[in-house]
């Protein structure tokens, strides 16, 4: 296994491959892979894309990926598709629309199959992610499964999630109800071209009003800007490069095409110093921006909203890096993560130490109704 | 699945055809056979398959072709897959190949050719055996 890390490392692409293939089946081996490659994790910046089926995440990463490449940056993308729940099979359709990034050394995409996990991604996503990370590519996209309202694990995989939606989808009370919408650090309504998309614009921003919980329970109270004490306020460009603006003319070096995008996009991240309490360093808040994109494969056009998105990705990179926050995060993260393992080992030995005998039986006494499902999960405890 | 594990395949359609109902009629079938199917679409470069199959690590190739050009197209595809050190993936074909050509295809690392009419199962479990057979690909 130290050979397959060791090409892993020095870029082989085959080994990469044959690795992700291990990791996701999980096989003898997978572990001490994992070892040897985690020292080298941690420099990737992953970036989760989720939504509903047809909001277009293919093609919007599809686009990502390209302008990413433009910018001198490998890519790699997990594309992440629902497994089958009667037959374990699955269709991995997502290369479909990534046609244009084909020929690329600096781009390696992997699709995957739910394989029976309800969260949005495979349960071995984020070990495939840090074998891409490993590997060294710059930036990891991971597109999970068209997502609905619950399907909430990109959170905890990614450093910056996207919440895809698209016009026409629902109403501004779909806007408002718990679920995927809370763990968007930015809103993307793709498709903007179509007829309604002010309308989803106006709908998210008006649930941002209302309270916005990414930063873990906290209301933002106050609509756009966070009222701060400090003097100067954030660039309003969307550039993401975190300048700061002090001049009403703006001597920064942004395009002419940032300019226009500038007085489409006006929400941008609030990142003056809030009065909100205790969060991280500063007590600054990020307030989710929303972008309006055009993903078409074949768009040329300069104005489809990709290179805000990927300033506004930049400017939460940038806040997250700030002081305490990534720390705190990654913190929050690792914990999660040795929970859910712990609990799957745990649930494995205990499995183990049960006989199926008694097991079988304690099935068949919940069915008789002669034990209900609490006190049998008691007896089998207490039964090792 | 065999030892808990999904046979993952590629599907891909080479060439300028646009007919893709085969292909599909065929993903959807191995996928109800518990298949991972990596389903690309028309219009595939000898490279983009051979890069696709590489980072799916794919059991299997699977390459639709109705337009006559199979001579011509599957030959290159072959090198562009050795050229990628894939070698060792087997390829099957389907659509409308001339029995003539078969020799010619087996020739260039075809292992098995499905023509119209061929029934899903029998495609299932030939698929099965070529992947039994090259057993599990060391890394």
């Amino acid at each position: 296994m130290a050979d397959l890390a060791t090409d892993l490392l020095n870029g082989s692409r085959r080994a990469l491959a044959r690795a992700l293939t291990l990791i996701e089946n999980e096989r003898d081996g997978a572990a001490d892979l994992l070892s040897a490659l985690y020292p080298h994790t941690g420099r990737a910046w992953v970036i989760g894309v989720t939504g509903a089926p047809g909001t277009g995440k293919s093609s919007l990463v599809s686009a990502m990926a390209s302008a990413y490449r433009k910018a001198g940056k490998t890519v790699a993308i997990i594309a992440v598709d629902p497994t089958s729940p009667f037959t374990g099979g699955a269709i991995l359709g997502d290369r479909i629309r990534m046609r244009d990034l084909s020929g690329d050394a600096g781009v390696f995409i992997r699709s995957m199959a739910t394989r029976g996990s309800l969260g949005g991604l495979a349960r071995t996503t984020r070990d495939a992610v840090r074998a891409l990370d490993a590997a060294g590519f710059d930036i990891v996209l991971i597109e999970t499964v068209g997502a609905g309202q619950s399907e909430v694990d990109i959170a905890r995989a990614a450093q910056t999630t996207l919440v895809v939606e698209a016009p026409g989808l629902g109403d501004d009370v779909q806007a408002i109800k718990a679920g995927i919408l809370e763990i968007a650090d930015v809103l993307v309504v793709n498709k903007s071209d179509r007829p309604g998309a002010d309308n989803t614009v106006r709908a998210l921003r008006a649930m941002l009003e209302l309270g916005h919980p990414t930063n873990h329970g906290r209301m933002v109270n106050h609509h756009g800007q966070m009222m701060g004490g400090k003097a100067l306020t954030p660039n309003p460009s969307p550039s993401g490069r975190g300048e700061l603006n002090t001049s009403q003319t703006g001597g920064h070096p942004q395009t002419a095409q940032e300019d226009n995008l500038q007085i489409e996009n006006p929400p941008r991240p609030s990142m003056g110093e809030g009065d909100l309490g205790s969060e991280g360093a500063g007590g600054e808040v990020w307030l989710p921006p929303v972008i309006r994109t055009v993903a078409t494969r074949d768009a040329k056009t300069e104005n489809d909203g990709i290179a805000e998105l990927l300033a506004q990705i930049d400017a939460h990179r940038t806040y997250l890096s700030d002081g305490e926050r990534m720390r705190q995060r990654e913190h929050e993260r690792i914990d999660i993560e040795l929970r859910d393992r712990l609990a799957h080992e745990l649930m494995k030995k205990l499995l183990n130490e049960v006989s199926s005998v008694y097991y079988e039986s304690v099935i068949s006494q919940v069915q008789a109704r002669t034990l209900d499902p609490h006190s049998a999960v008691h007896a089998i405890l207490s039964a090792r | 699945m065999m030892d808990g594990r999904a046979i993952r395949i590629l599907i891909a359609k080479p060439g300028l055809d646009g007919h893709d109902r085969g292909a599909k009629v065929i993903a959807r079938a191995l996928r109800d056979a518990g298949f991972e199917v990596i389903y690309t679409g028309l219009r595939q470069t000898p490279d983009m398959i051979a890069e696709a199959a590489l980072q799916e690590d794919v059991d299997v190739v699977g390459l639709s072709i109705l337009s006559g050009a199979h001579q011509t197209l599957v030959p290159v595809i072959r090198q562009a897959m050795d050229a990628h050190e894939l070698g060792d993936v087997p390829m099957i074909l389907g659509g409308i190949i001339p029995e003539q050509d078969f020799e010619a295809m087996k020739v260039v690392g075809v292992k098995a050719i499905f023509g119209p009419g061929s029934s899903t199962t029998d495609i299932v479990t030939t698929i099965r055996r070529i992947v039994a057979e090259r057993g599990e690909p060391t890394a």
